[in-house]
């Protein structure tokens, strides 16, 4: 029951805050409404007993991606922003695109689960020791591919720093 | 429900831990404003506050009714809710970062697996408090003086980083608990394994809490008072709460981490269970030293103060006293390890904090370039060798067998040494920039 209300009011605040991070004029506004919801997020994470992932979740997107987010935000000049026009006015594109990527969840949900309200619980067991277990994985079962998508990162990494650099 | 259920309801312990530090935190960042004070007045050769209750022991508290007498200003252009909002957010999370530091065996609200990530992961939440109080405000002051903080937390964050992974590798567990306890089983505090990687912590934990040396984003002579200038009153304090809350989590990482904890020096060896009696001793000179001071107080009201100072260590003295002298086995000395536990941790976050003040009234302001350049280029090198070194070090011991001695001395020899030469070759640097500024100066 608990369980239930925990994950309601999580799930509640990551929908509305969502909406409000694309309604919402002031770019400043929608970056604390997606720290929200990303915070929001991090807390179903939690209530499924995933806490390594609940931390994760914080450290980067929250603590991390949003800071540098808000650090940019803050250096553009959000006067000349507010006059100007920034909604797009085409909204069928947005409603097909809508309908096509809900219909792909539902059908991902019915096929892999068989039913769109009796989901599984938890096991709550089986993530102890969280953060042992996460290790086990990246550096044990699939330490191969771990390695090539860090390689890759890197890769990513330098060629920004090299394409933002003038003069090296 | 009867007393007994109520005893045994398995949330009562973290929910008065958690009630402890919510309703004794403000006091506690009160008194060390004023210690601090003390310090420097010290440092300084001056008195400090005096005025206020006998040594100024009432100042905290005066301070702290002004500040909720002041009036509370919001700026007319200012974003009102953001400005309403950003000190709570600043507050909060240097206080639920606080949830997972064990202050003793027992005074801990959540052992969790992730407990180290969670405090440097909430704690680094705090951030969004100082860049929206900086931009909500809508002054170019608090603007600028929330970019530098925000540029100066992020870079550091790194360094910390480096050093913190350091000493996880040496533990091998996230649980802030289980850490205590494998420097209990190792015998040795982090700090000997890995003073390299205690003392990139020690710098960059200064430059998170924007505490000077570091103090660039709120330097009084460039940008008045960086993020908060437009505060006032109440929701200053609370930034300020805010700011002395995080000395404290940043200390009480460094004492989990590096320096054992809430154990005891020399925790294993019997040889040195007469350290038991320490702290009640201190306790115990400090109260003799009150009740020394009394007839030397002015009015008879600071008289009465200074005495009830005076018991009130004396009964701390007796509280710590009690449990060590009492026979093993029975109830009082089975709260041994929790009271005594909590003096060693209180300890060693002080003696940090005082080495926090003491670097303070010490060394001049950095130059902004200075402090980018002294966290990307030497911190964050000497942060990655570190943790390189003491993986090394832990392979040579588990793999090849060499014993503990030999294996780290030798990582730690070489750390020092990459760091011994990028301080070179940093100042050769430096060198160089300047002689090429004198010739275009000339010319």
């Amino acid at each position: 029951m608990l369980d239930l209300v925990i994950f309601y009011f999580f799930a509640a605040l990551a929908v509305v805050s969502a909406v409000l991070v694309v309604t919402r004029r002031n770019v400043v506004h929608s970056a604390i409404f997606l720290a929200t919801a990303l915070l929001a997020t991090a807390g179903i994470f939690l209530s499924l007993r995933a806490e390594f992932l609940f931390i994760v979740q914080i450290i980067l997107y929250t603590g991390g991606i949003l800071v540098l987010y808000v650090f940019v935000i803050m250096l553009v000049n959000l006067d000349v922003a507010l006059h100007q026009v920034q909604f797009n006015r085409r909204w069928y594109v947005a409603l097909l695109l809508t309908v096509l990527l809900g219909a792909q969840a539902f059908a991902a949900i019915l096929v892999s689960r068989q039913s769109l309200y009796t989901l599984p619980p938890a096991p709550a067991q089986a993530l102890e020791p969280n953060t042992e277990l996460v290790a086990w994985g990246l550096f044990h079962t699939y330490v191969l591919p771990f390695e090539i998508a860090s390689v890759l990162l890197l890769v990513a990494m330098i060629g920004g720093v090299v394409m933002a650099k003038k003069r090296i | 429900m009867d007393l007994n259920a109520i005893l045994q309801w398995p949330h009562l312990v973290p929910l008065i831990c958690a009630l402890a530090i919510v309703l004794v935190l403000p006091l506690v960042a009160g008194y060390i404003v004023l210690v601090e004070r003390k310090v420097m007045a010290d440092m300084q050769v001056r008195l400090g506050p005096m005025r206020v209750g006998p040594h100024g022991l009432l100042q905290p508290i005066a301070d702290a009714l002004k500040l909720l007498l002041k009036e509370d200003i919001i700026p007319e252009n200012a974003d009102r809710y953001i400005f309403w909002l950003a000190p709570l957010i600043s507050v909060t999370a240097a206080m639920l970062a606080l949830s997972t530091v064990p202050i003793g065996p027992v005074f801990l609200i959540a052992d969790l697996n992730i407990g180290l990530l969670f405090i440097l992961g909430v704690g680094a939440l705090g951030i969004f408090g100082i860049v929206l109080g900086g931009w909500a405000s809508n002054s170019h002051y608090s603007l600028l003086g929330a970019l530098r903080s925000a540029a100066q937390l992020v870079s550091y964050e790194t360094s910390a980083g480096m050093a913190v992974v350091g000493a996880l590798l040496l533990a091998g567990t996230l649980s802030t608990k289980a850490i205590v306890e494998r420097q209990a089983q190792d015998g040795v505090w982090f700090i000997f394994a890995a003073p390299v990687g205690f003392f990139v912590y020690l710098v960059a934990s200064i430059a998170e809490t924007n505490r000077a040396p570091f103090d660039m984003p709120e330097a009084e002579s460039e940008l008045v008072a960086g993020y908060m200038t437009e505060y006032s009153g109440f929701r200053w304090a609370l930034y300020f709460l805010a700011e002395y809350t995080n000395m404290i989590v940043v200390a009480s990482i460094a004492t989990t981490l590096f320096l054992g904890g809430y154990l005891r020096p020399f925790a294993g060896t019997p040889l040195f269970d007469f350290l038991d009696y320490l702290p009640a001793l201190l306790l115990l000179l400090v109260a003799g030293y009150c009740f020394y001071r009394v007839p030397k107080q002015p009015v008879g009201v600071q008289k009465g103060f200074m005495a009830v100072v005076g018991l009130l260590c004396g009964g701390m003295a007796l509280l710590l006293a009690l449990p060590a002298a009492a026979p093993a086995g029975s109830l009082l000395a089975g709260a041994k390890p929790g009271l005594h536990g909590a003096f060693w941790f209180v300890a060693k976050v002080g003696a940090y904090l005082y080495v926090f003040m003491w670097l303070r009234f010490t060394f001049p302001r950095y130059r902004f370039d200075q402090l980018m350049r002294l966290g990307w280029q030497f911190l964050l090198p000497v942060g990655m060798v570190n943790l390189a070194g003491i993986a090394v070090a832990l392979a040579l011991h588990r793999g090849l067998g060499w014993g503990v001695v030999p294996s780290f001395a030798l990582t730690t020899a070489l750390t020092v040494a990459v760091a011994a030469y990028l301080v070179w070759i940093g100042e050769k640097q430096e060198v160089r920039k300047i002689g090429e500024e004198e010739t275009a100066g000339n010319a």
